[in-house]
């Protein structure tokens, strides 16, 4: 691939690559054939690979979920399409009573390795049900994997690594950033790992968490941050369940601060999840509290108060200051110098 | 299409078998849950579904699998499993919640996989039909043989589910094969009280296919119907929805007080009992002795006797196993 592309295009060139290298991958889902996709993301695929493998579905996500659980167990890899995020709850019951537990319920005896794809995330001026992020509700569910990508590069191998995982995986696609920066990505059929966080910038004073199309806001507040001479390490999560843990800990333990950013409400969040971890597994050597950038605790509000709703760069950077202050504080207190 | 008379001792013995099969694990259930019935007590805790009587519906549409055809079954599979030739002792021995059972112990008795004869189970109604279309278009799709059977109650026909389902089904044309065992009650709410037809087989009209309705829990009618159904869908017809009345003789599940049926059902039910009615068609119609028939029940005893005593000898899981298989 000579030409950038967005996180949009690597998407299809994942899809692609995975349909002319692996004749069991059956892509499925709702106008995804001859339309492409309601944001294209399927562009071209049925016409290229044909119709028998670029499927369209009626609007059924029962079905559309419960299907692709038959397909799985009997030789397929279905990738399948939820159009948007807010349309998957009719396919929980078999996401999280048939799929998630394919593996553990068999002994090991059938895996159901499908990809459930759905654009999630607000900033698209969209109604709640196409702008929302529940990710939490999926990472909760032992066996079902839960990935997503911040970057072209990040969403064409880990969405490979997702078709090729004998796990089902939810591979949700932020779809704020799918066209919002373009960069080259080899279209080498790499899979990137789907267990592991990814370090984008090193630093040593805190610890910036966070994933998808918050990722931009976190690498945007850390230059900023930079420029006073704060230097962040910044980490995307990637991998939601399970998460890999030993790379926050270890860069948790070498900050003592940590700020976690995700636009999913805070209560009951992924943040608050790796929050309590770090709490629990770095006690004494934090020093700051570990605090939390959320969406509010409420329906995402329509398109006029979005941004309102959604954590910005001038969030994050309000975070870090309050964490920088606790520590100065502490410091002051121990020198007796307040 | 009509049983040979292999077939209807095929049939005779599998209905035995379930049948002798529930007997056994009705006793052992209530082993340590009297004098009060505790469910968490004795060697098998948890729910039990029983299907006896509805043994019909299984070995009529089994009769014309083979272990590469597909079929997912609901709560009250064991008929279902023992017709599709579910390994016996390690079925028992996952009732049990045996480290041998198919699943580790992990799933019990709703939870029945053999991915060798191609059998699995779900606890949630209306929910094993999804994964049969889905088992029949990877067969369509990899131009491998094979059809696939989803079994359902009656209850399931009125979840989202069964119509999603039925309607993909007949748009591509999949081998694939509902059948409604209508046992006329869903828990404890009559058919007439939640489903807006009397028959589910007028709803395969909807979906522009064949439905079919057999009355009187005739193993010789299902095998016929269900017969015609298969062959169908192995020539790339398409699906049929079947509904066969059949009897629940148990309760929904064991503890159910069954205040909800009327006074009288459950012995005209036992009255009309299909088991001691197919050894009559048998000793009648066959050629088929008091003897032979003493020895299919001394086999099928000793078979089942086996699989119990197997699923006692064995262990259970270690604790820690429960953390193991959750990813790859």
């Amino acid at each position: 691939m000579s030409e950038p592309i967005c996180l949009l295009e690597a998407v299809n060139l994942a899809l692609a690559r995975s349909l002319q290298d692996d004749p069991e991958v059956i892509l499925f889902g709702e106008d995804i054939g001859h339309n492409g996709g309601v944001f294209r993301a399927t562009d071209g695929l049925a016409h290229r690979f044909g119709a028998h493998r670029v499927v369209d579905t009626p609007l059924a996500e029962t079905m559309i979920a419960g299907t692709a659980v038959g397909m799985a167990t009997q030789g397929l890899r279905p990738v399948v399409e939820i159009q948007f995020m807010g349309f998957i709850f009719p396919a929980f019951e078999q996401l999280i009573c048939h799929a998630a537990r394919m593996r553990h319920r068999t002994r090991g005896r059938l895996s159901c390795p499908m990809v459930l794809r759905a654009p999630f995330g607000g900033g698209i001026h969209a109604p709640e049900h196409h702008s929302e992020s529940t990710e939490a509700l999926l990472a909760h569910i032992p066996g079902l994997r839960v990935v997503i990508p911040s970057s072209p590069a990040r969403a064409y191998g880990l969405l490979l690594g997702a078709i090729h995982s004998d796990d089902p995986v939810i591979f949700l696609e932020p779809k704020r950033i799918y066209r919002a920066s373009r960069t080259l990505v080899e279209d080498n059929g790499a899979a990137l790992p789907i267990d592991r966080c990814f370090t984008l910038r090193e630093g040593s004073d805190l610890t910036l968490i966070g994933f998808g199309a918050m990722i931009p806001e976190c690498l945007d507040a850390a230059e900023q941050l930079a420029e006073r001479g704060i230097d962040c390490e910044v980490i995307d999560v990637a991998s939601l369940n399970p998460i890999d843990y030993d790379t926050l800990l270890a860069s948790v333990a070498k900050t003592g601060r940590a700020v976690i950013v995700h636009e999913a409400p805070g209560k009951g969040g992924v943040g608050a999840d790796i929050s309590a971890v770090l709490g629990e597994q770095l006690w004494g050597q934090l020093r700051a509290p570990i605090i939390r950038v959320t969406g509010l605790d409420t329906v995402m509000p329509y398109y006029r108060n979005e941004m309102h709703y959604l954590p910005g760069v001038s969030d994050i950077l309000d975070a870090v200051n309050k964490s920088l202050e606790a520590g100065r504080d502490e410091i002051l207190q121990a020198t007796g110098s307040g | 299409m009509k049983p040979s008379r292999d077939q209807k001792i095929w049939m005779y013995e599998q209905m035995h078998t379930s049948r002798y099969f529930e007997e056994c694990i009705e006793k052992i259930y209530m082993e340590g849950k009297s004098p009060a019935f505790n469910m968490a007590k004795g060697p098998i805790p948890g729910e039990m579904h029983l299907s006896n009587g509805q043994e019909p519906c299984a070995v009529g549409v089994c009769a014309h699998l083979s272990a590469d055809d597909i079929v997912t079954s609901t709560h009250r599979p064991h008929h279902v499993a023992i017709a599709k030739g579910v390994d016996l002792n390690r079925m028992t021995a996952e009732i049990f919640g045996k480290k041998t059972g198919l699943s580790g112990g992990r799933g019990g008795h709703m939870h029945i996989f053999d991915a060798k004869v191609n059998f699995s189970c779900s606890g949630i109604i209306a929910q094993g039909m999804g994964p049969a279309v889905g088992a029949a278009l990877s067969r369509h799709m990899q131009n491998k043989p094979g059809v696939a059977v989803a079994f359902l109650g009656e209850g399931a026909a009125n979840q989202g589910a069964f119509h999603e389902s039925l309607n993909l089904a007949a748009v591509w044309k999949l081998p694939v094969i509902f059948v409604v065992e209508d046992n006329a009650w869903g828990i404890s709410v009559a058919k007439s009280a939640s489903t807006a037809i009397e028959h589910n087989d007028a709803r395969a009209a909807a979906y522009g296919i064949p439905g079919h309705f057999i009355p009187g829990n005739d193993p010789l009618a299902i095998f016929d119907i269900a017969g015609e159904a298969i062959e169908r869908a192995r020539r790339g017809e398409g699906p049929t929805l079947i509904e066969i009345e059949t009897y629940r003789l148990a309760g929904h599940f064991m503890g159910d007080a069954e205040g909800y049926r009327p006074k009288g059902e459950k012995e005209a039910l036992f009255a009309r009992d299909p088991i001691p009615k197919m050894r009559q068609q048998l000793l009648d119609d066959e050629d088929w002795s008091d003897a032979q028939d003493q020895e299919l029940v001394a086999r099928t005893h000793a078979r089942v006797d086996a699989a119990i005593q197997f699923a006692r000898d064995s262990e259970y899981p270690a604790p820690e196993e429960a953390m193991e298989k959750v990813f790859v």
